[in-house]
């Protein structure tokens, strides 16, 4: 396990997709699947620099598991700002047309849609939110990552 | 991410090389802000495009309403990838992606 504290900026998220994917490179993970963990990955960490300490700024904590047989990565993200369960916020519609499409929450549903598991908690006054991604195409449960 | 433009009359043509990601989307909003006026064809090719996430989605939409009310948009070259991602967001059913 490795892991990251890092300041919540949008500035950084280069350098948390940097430590995610030094993770990744000794896996024999997809390109595919590799875009997938990148985009799970900035839209949390991006969710957690715009709102969590807001208006001020605050530290955030990136962990990173593979399983040691390479077939699963577990990315967890720690911060220490308002209580906030993005699990709980309903998912978009997106079967309605262009003009009253809302944007918000489009990031999170990504997330879901494209992780195989997706967890919240609020422990000891912190956010805990974790994503699992199975790494090989074929282990990968029904509808996900479709 | 680079953006380049290519106006010819109404049609603009706007190819987006790289990633059009939180960093990068403001810079691709700002030319959909700005650079549309009098175009009636506005064709965004991403055939170099790597990755998009939300913020790029946020800009293609909001492209997408804009020329909603002056002519029509097309996404052209999308790869795979990105093609699943339209498809997930309900994207697919908003753009028109040849």
């Amino acid at each position: 396990m490795k892991e990251l504290d890092i300041e919540a900026l949008v500035d950084n998220l280069d350098k948390v997709l940097q430590f995610i994917d030094a993770e990744l490179e000794d896996t024999d993970c997809s390109p595919k699947i590799q875009m997938q963990i990148d985009l799970a990955v900035e839209e949390i960490f991006v969710n957690i620099a715009h709102y969590a300490y807001n208006p001020e700024t605050g530290p955030a904590t990136v962990r990173v598991e593979v399983r040691p047989d390479g077939s699963a990565v577990t990315i967890t993200f720690i911060d220490h700002g308002i209580p906030y369960d993005p699990l709980a916020k309903e998912d978009p519609d997106i079967t309605v047309q262009a003009e009253s499409r809302q944007i918000g929450g489009l990031g999170i549903f990504l997330v879901k849609q494209t992780m195989d598991d997706i967890r919240y908690e609020y422990k000891n006054g912190r956010n805990i939110l974790t994503v699992e991604k199975n790494l090989s195409q074929t282990t990968q449960k029904p509808g996900a990552g479709k | 991410m680079n953006i380049s433009q290519e106006r010819n009359a109404d049609k603009l043509t706007l190819s987006i090389e790289g990633r059009l990601d939180t960093k990068t989307a403001p810079s691709l909003e700002q030319v959909v802000k700005s650079d549309l006026t009098g175009v009636t064809s506005l064709v965004f090719d991403l055939a170099e495009t790597t990755y998009i996430s939300s913020a790029g989605l946020r800009v293609l939409l909001m492209a997408q309403k804009q020329m909603n009310k002056q002519g029509e948009m097309t996404v052209i070259n999308a790869n795979n990838d990105l093609l699943e991602i339209f498809e997930v967001t309900g994207f697919t059913d908003i753009l028109t992606i040849e």
